[in-house]
């Protein structure tokens, strides 16, 4: 039940247009990719989403009670694991129990229960990413906003990353997810954006998007994405 | 020269209880205003890098040019401000310890702020995206960047107090050097060397000096021990 | 909890706490401001005792020339003040600032230079050796702040007949500081000064400078001491201020002073018998 609507949003920062007259509809549940080339706009989509950058114009409606946003480089601050957990609940104003309870399931829900209490930021940057999937997920959001969570990954690190992405969103949490890894696209989204120079250009299920572009800038950017071309040809 | 140099490692030898209870004054009248410099400017500078408001950048530079403020001059403004003929001279602290550290704590507080300022703008690139986006309030964001920068705002508490107990133009005037009440290291040395006797005052400059390093000794290694702790 | 407000807290605590302890330091208590000769010359570090013993009140010494040291108790910084300025301390009677001074005691002045004497200033008369000072231009160290001791030197060059602003030049260094800094500079200088003899005896780094001229009558340097009249500031500590002067010229306080010796030298004599009001 977390669907999201935007309408003609311009975003302007620092006299750069970022989005141009943005529109999109991302359905309620389950994974939405949101993918395109650099300075494409999907960063800045993910921030207007979370309410982190006020757009200059247009409109907006987020169905959602919490949202979550995992950042690229996950911003973890000097203290132990579970401290860094506990902030996601630190504006929710629970009860001490009921925030020691959360923070020690979500940890042990990202396999790191043993490590609670070392240096967050001594961790490995595969679990530091999943640190702050667990202080994300600590707050029950039924939005998650993932800004190329895996980008600075090495495969095994990715796999568990996109394990516990999958099982939130079959849990019901509704997942945005901004990626350059088509073959994660593929693996993890229902549905694909395509964003180009600040607008959403397509929209579709994923793999039927990937292969078969229907517009010419979704074309030239899943072209240029070697890789997934090339797999697509011997596939 | 080097007879002086021979004959300060020898009054060393016998600096009397007078010394100590100086240079006990010195760290006491340093370590308060630094106290204070760090309650108010740890605030002050975290409230510069998080917040935006107008003549905000006026105020950074300002600090900025603050923590140049020459001692002597701070003295001179608290004199005529804690003087009996002053606005404050009812409260009879002018030539008092008290005075002292009201003075050097406003020396400190500019260089704590500004420097602050810097270490915490710098983590709010890092964090502060990701802070608001956890709903954290301004306080609250300011505070978890504070946490955050903790050892490194152990190097501003050291460069306050460093200018604190090495400087000179502001206790002696708002203290008056009185022997036995507010006579500090840096007041004894000058007046020792006024008196022409440089080997008491070198040795006294050697126990101010052992003293500076042995503050920040223990300094790094309460940091480096937190830092192996806790990240 | 993340934040840690209870570290903030006991810092808080403690930096009240400190500031608290300093603040209480002692019960009674004065503030004499003084002049910088007789703070350096230990005279306060050998008399004071005594009668922070006898009485229970300390003595806040605070070393100034004699005109900022007359000036900080014209502000109501200082409860007594003792200083040799003769015409200065007669004017801030005059001036209301104290309702009466009281003769303490002297020394004198004595007039320092180069062993080698290049002017050939050596001998018994002030005004002469300054002669031969200016004519040969020899280097000259003057305090310059205002003291007591820049203003005998300065009456002293006027007695010679000397108009010093026409003559003035490279040779006549002006250093504004306190006697001790003054006399680092004519050390180094190896110059001509004027010092009160106090000051002199007590000072270590004298290189090659020794007494040229000494015992001329017009070299008397008397002190005195005024309590602040305390219908100017009320805060003025008057019962103790009074009962610090009290006990300076009672017996027992000028015996302290007249025994009070370096290197077997008398420093300052008590002349406590006449009372100028």
């Amino acid at each position: 039940m977390a669907g999201i609507t935007l309408t003609d949003i311009v975003l302007v920062l620092n006299r750069t247009t970022i989005l141009d007259g943005l529109s999109l509809a991302i359905p309620p549940g389950g994974i939405t990719a949101l993918v395109g080339p650099n300075g494409a706009g999907k960063s800045a989509t993910l921030r207007v989403i979370d309410g982190l950058l006020a757009p200059n114009s247009g409109s907006l409606t987020v169905q959602a009670k919490r949202r979550a946003f995992v950042f690229q480089k996950p911003a973890l601050i000097r203290a132990s694991a579970a401290a860094n957990v506990a902030l996601g609940l630190a504006a929710l104003g629970l009860p001490r129990t009921e925030r020691r309870g959360r923070v020690a399931a979500a940890l042990a829900r990202v396999g790191l229960a043993h490590r609670a209490h070392d240096p967050a930021t001594r961790f490995s940057g595969g679990e530091q990413q999943r640190l702050a999937l667990a202080r994300a997920w600590a707050a029950r959001p039924d939005l998650l906003l993932l800004d190329e969570p895996t980008a600075n990954l090495d495969p095994g690190a990715t796999d568990l990353v996109e394990a516990l992405v999958a099982e939130m969103a079959a849990e019901g949490t509704k997942v945005v997810l901004v990626s350059h890894n088509l073959a994660q696209v593929a693996r993890l989204a229902a549905d694909v954006i395509v964003l180009a120079q600040g607008r959403a250009v397509e929209h579709g299920p994923t793999r039927a998007t990937l292969l078969s572009p229907r517009t010419p800038q979704a074309r030239a950017y899943l072209d240029g994405e070697l890789p997934w071309s090339s797999l697509a040809a011997a596939s | 020269m080097t007879d002086t140099i021979r004959e300060t490692f020898a009054r060393l030898a016998t600096l009397d209880r007078d010394v100590v209870a100086i240079a006990w004054l010195s760290l006491r009248v340093s370590l308060s205003a630094v106290t204070i410099g760090l309650l108010l400017g740890i605030p002050l500078g975290a409230v510069l890098a998080v917040a935006r408001f107008p003549g905000r950048g006026a105020l950074v530079g300002l600090l900025n040019a603050f923590m140049g403020l020459p001692p002597v001059i701070v003295g001179l403004v608290l004199y005529l401000v804690l003087s009996r003929s002053g606005p404050f001279g009812s409260l009879g602290l002018l030539f008092t310890p008290t005075a002292m550290v009201a003075a050097q704590a406003v020396l400190a507080t500019p260089l704590v702020a500004a420097l602050t300022r810097q270490v915490i703008a710098d983590a709010e690139d890092h964090l502060g995206e990701q802070l608001r986006s956890l709903g954290l309030s301004a306080p609250r964001r300011a505070g978890v960047l504070i946490y955050d920068t903790r050892f490194s705002l152990v190097t501003a508490a050291l460069a306050s107090f460093g200018r604190a107990i090495s400087e000179i133009g502001a206790v002696l005037v708002v203290g008056g050097n009185i022997d036995g009440h507010t006579r500090t290291m840096t007041t004894a040395i000058s007046l020792e060397t006024q008196k022409g006797d440089l080997s008491l005052a070198l040795a006294l400059g050697v126990v101010l000096i052992a003293l500076v390093v042995t503050v920040n000794a223990v300094a790094a290694l309460l940091r480096g021990h937190a830092v192996r702790a806790y990240g | 909890m993340v934040v840690p407000r209870r570290g903030f807290l006991t810092l808080g605590l403690l930096a009240l706490l400190g500031t608290a302890t300093l603040a209480h330091a002692e019960p009674a208590s004065i503030v004499v401001a003084s002049t910088t000769s007789t703070e350096q010359s230990g005279l306060f570090k050998h008399i004071l005792p005594a009668f922070e013993a006898k009485t229970g009140i300390a003595v806040k010494v605070v070393a100034l020339g004699t005109g900022q040291a007359l000036d900080a108790a014209r502000r109501g910084d200082a409860d007594v003040v003792l200083v040799h300025d003769r015409p200065a301390e007669d004017a801030f009677v005059a001036q209301g600032f104290a309702k009466a001074r009281f003769d303490v005691m002297y020394n004198d002045f004595v007039l320092v230079g180069p062993k080698s004497d290049p002017a050939g200033a050596k001998g018994t008369d002030i005004t002469a050796a300054l002669t031969k000072i200016a004519a040969a231009k020899a280097p000259f160290v003057s305090r310059g702040d205002r003291s007591g001791t820049h203003s005998a030197e300065l009456r002293s060059w006027k007695e010679a007949g000397i108009d010093l602003p026409a003559v003035k030049g490279d040779w006549y260094r002006d250093v504004g500081q306190g006697m001790g800094p003054a006399l680092n500079t004519a050390s180094a200088l190896n110059a001509y000064i004027l010092a009160d003899r106090g000051t002199w005896l007590s000072f270590k780094n004298r290189g090659d400078l020794a007494i040229l001229v000494e015992g001329d009558k017009r070299l008397f340097n008397p002190y005195g001491v005024m309590l602040v009249n305390p219908d100017k500031h009320p805060t003025v500590k008057a019962k103790e201020g009074q009962a610090f002067i009290d006990w300076l010229v009672s017996p027992e306080g000028q015996a302290s002073i007249a025994a009070y010796r370096i290197g077997g030298e008398q420093l300052f004599f008590p002349s406590a018998t006449a009372r100028t009001p």
